[in-house]
């Protein structure tokens, strides 16, 4: 609010890198599957052979990354328009999904434009002989990953019934020595890109419910500041620099609210302002901290850790302020709740014996499940599709990235060389 | 006036150091002289290399902030785990900031609190605050002003010591204090 957001603008504009090197990908690692993978065979596309086949990797990829899915050899077998013996071939194969697809130039590349292309493809039930769908797509050349990632979201919803998260982006933190960047990728970890650049630390990036900007704290003044940044654009403006720490800014479902923890009045309380920084409301007073919190997703809730009873537990509060109820009570040491995208289930951190565990509660019958073995998690944020937690950790004193299905069996790891990634934020589907 | 100014200059830093449980500097070359009569130092001319500054220094002077010899090149308060007020041991120090920020006005701090890297860091930036706000109350208990001190919190973000080890752990939890142009 103080300060200039042209020059704040500016500022981010210099800092801000396009494309990141290559050896600043994350990279993958599946460290635990699903116990009841679906075989899928995803034949080879028919067309022009770069084209096709980064279309047909990349749905491999995808599917086999989730943890959801086995991959069968579809053999020579490339159809969209298979036969029964096609199909009981693949059934012997132990297939119980056919993909089949093709990429058809429409416009080749000149100079100044890219080729476009036409991509269809059919999925099949196997057992059953039928077919399950299918869509077409125009896109030029350069939107090969994220037509594949759209063919993947296809498939995974046809044979889970849940919706896929392959067109999703995650946010997280890479720290390097003296460089701190705030990055934006792909859910499969490709085309990373830095939204911010800075020599103090970035903590707490939260997307806004449509995608399009992330509020987060940095301490380049010396102190916390929230800041709301378009990534369009890369402009950003400050939403809360008040006297003390600013921090934990969390969006309201509707997008025009920004809980946020200030210290103006002595200690870390809850408060809720408009992004652009107006509108200040205290939420609630306590005596002790209150800190950490998130919106329910129909927003009539408030989650957020506090001590007010002596150890960090969570509570939660009518959105529009009031009475704070208990929501923990095993253990003496439960922060950072984040709710499912359906608000059945709690994912928080919890300590054990001085080891740090994300933890999954059903808040209907308040039973928890303790998710991951790792020692020092954190920062656990829902997958859009509710299936899947990606959170921080510590593996050999490196900070790492993890994912792991709500069921606790699908377990991923994700890293960047030489460096540390922690505070991810997994961002919202978009429409 | 000025040789009253001189003797305080000098037995302010012994008084307040003699309060503080932590050692003070005392392995100064040819510091004898000093501790038998402090006046002596206005008398006698400094002898040989020893720090001119010193003694003459104002201890109300913002070269008191970066002389080694002064309590107020000290800046951190330490804190035990889990708790946030401050440690007897560290009263002396907070007095001589807290009259310091009295007679000079017009000079602005600024506390960082900070925490060690266990457990989630927003939490641990509520912790760091508490820290700074604890610094901070103290300063204005002995005189510091309101308008003139912000307490903030970096929580586990800046490390002074990255092992992890009861000790390490035990560096990281303080609080900072900068005077306007240290931040």
């Amino acid at each position: 609010m103080k300060d200039n957001p042209l020059l704040a603008g500016l500022f981010v504009g210099l800092l801000a890198a396009s494309a990141l090197p290559a050896w600043a990908q994350l990279s993958i690692e599946i460290t635990g599957a699903g116990a009841n993978r679906i075989p899928v065979s995803i034949a080879d596309f028919a067309g022009e052979r770069i084209v096709s086949q980064a279309l047909s990797s990349v749905v491999r990829a995808d599917l086999e990354r989730s943890g959801w899915f086995r991959l069968v050899e579809s053999g020579s077998l490339g159809t969209m328009e298979p036969t029964a013996g096609n199909l009981g071939d693949l059934k012997s194969r132990g297939a119980d999904a056919y993909v089949a697809g093709s990429a058809s130039s429409t416009a080749p590349a000149s100079s100044t434009t890219e080729g476009r292309y036409e991509t269809r493809f059919r999925l099949f039930d196997v057992p059953k002989q039928a077919s399950l769908g299918g869509q077409s797509y125009a896109h030029g050349s350069g939107q090969l990953r994220s037509t594949a990632h759209r063919i993947s979201d296809f498939i995974y919803e046809k044979l889970t019934g849940e919706p896929g998260v392959f067109s999703t982006r995650i946010a997280y933190v890479v720290k390097s020595t003296g460089r701190f960047e705030l990055q934006i990728a792909d859910a499969d970890g490709m085309n990373a890109q830095a939204a911010l650049a800075s020599r103090e630390p970035i903590i707490s990036p939260s997307w806004s419910p449509d995608g399009t900007k992330l509020a987060y704290v940095s301490f380049e003044a010396k102190k916390p500041v929230v800041y709301v940044h378009d990534l369009a654009s890369g402009r950003r403006h400050v939403a809360a620099n008040f006297k003390g720490s600013n921090s934990a800014p969390a969006w309201s479902p509707n997008g025009r609210r920004l809980a946020v923890v200030l210290t103006k009045d002595g200690r870390s309380q809850l408060y809720t302002l408009n992004v652009d920084g107006s509108g200040v409301t205290r939420l609630a007073t306590s005596t002790g901290i209150d800190t950490e919190p998130q919106y329910s997703p129909d927003g009539q809730w408030i989650y957020f850790t506090s001590d007010r009873g002596g150890s960090p537990q969570i509570y939660r509060i009518p959105a529009s302020g009031g009475d704070g109820q208990r929501v923990t009570f095993e253990g003496n040491y439960n922060v950072t709740p984040r709710l499912s995208p359906d608000g059945k289930n709690m994912a928080y951190v919890s300590r054990h014996e001085g080891r740090f565990h994300v933890t999954l509660m059903d808040l209907a019958t308040q039973q928890s499940q303790i998710l991951t073995d790792t020692a020092k998690d954190e920062s656990p944020s829902f997958a859009p599709n509710g299936r899947t937690i990606l959170y921080a950790s510590e593996i050999n004193g490196r900070g790492v990235l993890g994912t792991v299905s709500v069921d606790g069996r699908i377990k991923q790891k994700l890293s960047v060389l030489a460096a540390d990634i922690r505070e991810p934020a997994w961002g919202p589907k978009l429409k | 006036m000025r040789p009253l100014i001189a003797v305080f200059a000098v037995a302010l830093p012994f008084l307040l150091s003699a309060c503080s449980s932590q050692p003070p500097v005392a392995e100064q070359p040819g510091a004898g002289v000093e501790e038998r009569k402090p006046t002596a130092v206005i008398t006698t001319p400094p002898v040989v290399p020893p720090p001119i500054t010193t003694a003459a220094i104002d201890p109300y002077s913002l070269a008191a902030l970066k002389d080694p010899k002064s309590i107020l090149f000290k800046r951190s308060v330490y804190f035990d785990f889990d708790m946030f007020v401050v440690k007897d041991e560290f009263k002396p120090l907070i007095e001589a900031h807290a009259k310091f920020l009295a007679n000079n006005p017009k000079l602005k701090m600024l506390i960082q609190g900070n925490a060690d890297d266990r457990g989630s860091r927003e939490y641990n930036l509520a912790l760091g605050q508490k820290r700074s706000e604890a610094v901070k109350q103290a300063l204005l208990l002995l005189g510091a002003r309101e308008d003139q001190v912000e307490s903030v919190s970096l929580g586990e973000e800046k490390p002074v010591c990255s092992e992890q080890t009861e000790d390490c752990w035990a560096k990281n939890r303080r609080g900072e204090m900068l005077y306007s142009g240290e931040f």
